[in-house]
């Protein structure tokens, strides 16, 4: 216990540690010309408590969470599935693992404006993207995950007269759904990144778009204080999806 | 005459090779009375497991039948059940889930909520776990996993327990204890019991017989019958004694089964019993 209190504590002074880098930042590199003012933890805090007070700020927040959360939908859509076979068969396996290594490794915003030329502008670009860079991670670890089933619990399962329907219900799909859940993690994190330049793809909502409109008005503090937002937010939903996964496997 | 609950005859166990097979275990014979525990003793290699398996009717033989109840043995069934080398809990469950899976499977005997509830806290309490009930494997030491393995095969209230080296992984003390804890619910439910083993103390302290197994391919080279009263830890006179005999039987296996030396008449039911241990008649 008190080690993770320590820790906690340990945490909390090292973004505190970050703050006084941010503020010192500022002040020995600014110019006292009162512009890079604007980009101080305290302005930055100021219009941040502005932004919340009104309402615009939760329609970006919403519309950018929204869009995170269909991208991850059609990955898993997608990538479970295809996990779940790629993970059963070798062969199949042996087949595609080159082929995802290697679509993996491509940046999904360098697919940007091929999606756009196709697409158009609008959600559908954003969805394809995002689903595009979650669906990886997800797909991957679903494999692995079936891979790693442990053979002693099908064999407990066949002792226990277990029929076709029980194992897959009761042992190989639960089995597996603590390596999706690691997907899911690591594809909350990818997603998070790709989601803010998604957004600057001629949208109309949305944290990226917001970023972009702050710079357009010159309303550099807001630009900054939208910074923090999409740091806290992300720190939230990483959280989000860790607990998820510890729930699931008691670790 | 007594009746058997689980019998095995003229068992073989093999495994297929670039030409033909290679035999591993031949001609096995068990007859398992209620209650009874028997253990199958015999050093690494002899097949033990899969013979085990066989007997759960996870695996076939290569030749020989299983029958339980006098009906022949297909597949797994709902009056065996298994513990493994390892206590195999699956890892998303509570302990208390751990030990109620399977019971509502189709294939298991259909079973009331209220039955079904008692049953599981009674498991749960025979191996001292109520207060551990929600927690989750990975907060459970050996022991305790163990106990939860061997609570999730008495919830079913099997009338054979099969055991195939379930407390191999665990340090002395806890053995110990294990060791003890299974004696008195092979007692208290009058389960039979089938314990798969190479330790010979575990062997001498837990069963009514023992058959050991040995050579290339594995035979019976003797069986044991040991009628001491529990606990037997202070019998060591009498254990000591048999123990010396099992191990000479396996030396003197050993040795005939070398080349260039004379065989060595084996029966297979020979009985070696001194002292106050009755010799086995078949």
């Amino acid at each position: 216990m008190g080690k993770h209190v320590l820790h906690g504590a340990l945490g909390i002074a090292g973004l505190l540690g970050l703050l006084l880098l941010w503020w010192l930042g500022v002040q020995v590199f600014g110019e006292a010309d009162g512009l890079s003012a604007r980009f101080s933890p305290q302005a930055t805090l100021s219009s941040l408590v502005e932004l919340l007070g009104q309402g615009e700020v939760y329609e970006h927040v919403w519309v950018s969470l929204k869009r995170i959360l269909i991208g991850l939908l059609l990955a898993l859509l997608i990538g479970v599935p295809l996990g779940l076979l790629v993970g059963s068969y070798r062969h199949l396996e042996a087949a595609t693992t080159p082929a995802f290594q290697f679509l993996r490794m491509i940046s999904p915003l360098s697919w940007m404006p091929v999606v756009v030329m196709l697409m158009g502008v609008g959600d559908q670009p954003i969805y394809f993207l995002l689903a595009f860079a979650a669906l990886w991670p997800i797909l991957l670890n679903t494999a692995a995950g079936v891979r790693q089933l442990d053979p002693r619990w099908l064999q407990l399962s066949r002792s226990l007269s277990a029929t076709r329907r029980e194992t897959l219900c009761k042992v190989i799909v639960p089995g597996v759904i603590g390596h999706v859940l690691t997907g899911v993690r690591l594809a909350i994190g990818i997603l998070w990144i790709v989601l803010v330049p998604c957004e600057m793809l001629g949208v109309s909502a949305g944290l990226g778009y917001f970023i972009l409109d702050t710079r357009d008005r010159l309303a550099y503090s807001e630009l900054m204080a939208m910074v923090l937002l999409i740091g806290v937010l992300g720190f939230m939903l990483d959280a989000l999806a860790r607990g998820l996964h510890r729930r699931w496997v008691h670790a | 005459m007594t009746q058997v609950l689980l019998e095995a005859r003229g068992i073989s166990l093999g495994y297929p090779r670039e030409q033909g097979w290679q035999s591993v275990l031949e001609d096995f014979d068990l007859q398992l009375a209620p209650g009874e525990v028997i253990t199958i003793l015999g050093p690494s290699g002899v097949g033990k497991s899969s013979l085990l398996r066989v007997l759960a009717g996870l695996q076939q033989a290569r030749s020989g039948s299983v029958s339980l109840l006098g009906e022949p043995l297909q597949g797994p069934h709902p009056r065996l059940a298994v513990a493994f080398q390892d206590p195999s809990l699956l890892p998303w469950l509570s302990l208390e889930k751990n030990v109620a899976f399977g019971l509502d499977f189709a294939r298991q005997p259909k079973l009331a909520a209220s039955e079904r509830r008692a049953r599981i806290d009674h498991a749960i309490e025979a191996v001292g776990l109520q207060h551990a009930r929600e927690q989750y494997p990975a907060q459970l030491s050996g022991g305790m996993a163990q106990r939860t393995a061997l609570a999730r095969c008495l919830a079913r209230q099997p009338q054979v327990l099969l055991l195939d080296e379930p407390f191999g992984a665990l340090d002395e003390v806890t053995r110990a204890d294990m060791q003890q804890l299974l004696l008195q619910l092979i007692a208290r439910h009058n389960t039979a019991a089938v314990l798969i083993t190479h330790d010979i103390d575990e062997a001498l302290l837990l069963s009514d017989r023992v058959l050991l197994l040995g050579n290339h391919p594995a035979r019976t080279l003797g069986q044991w019958h040991i009628d001491l009263p529990q606990p037997r830890e202070q019998r060591v006179e009498e254990l000591g004694a048999l123990r010396i005999d099992i191990l000479k039987t396996l030396r003197r296996a050993s040795r005939a089964s070398e080349p260039d030396s004379e065989p060595l008449p084996l029966a297979s039911e020979t009985a070696h019993v001194p002292g106050r241990l009755h010799p086995h008649s078949s």
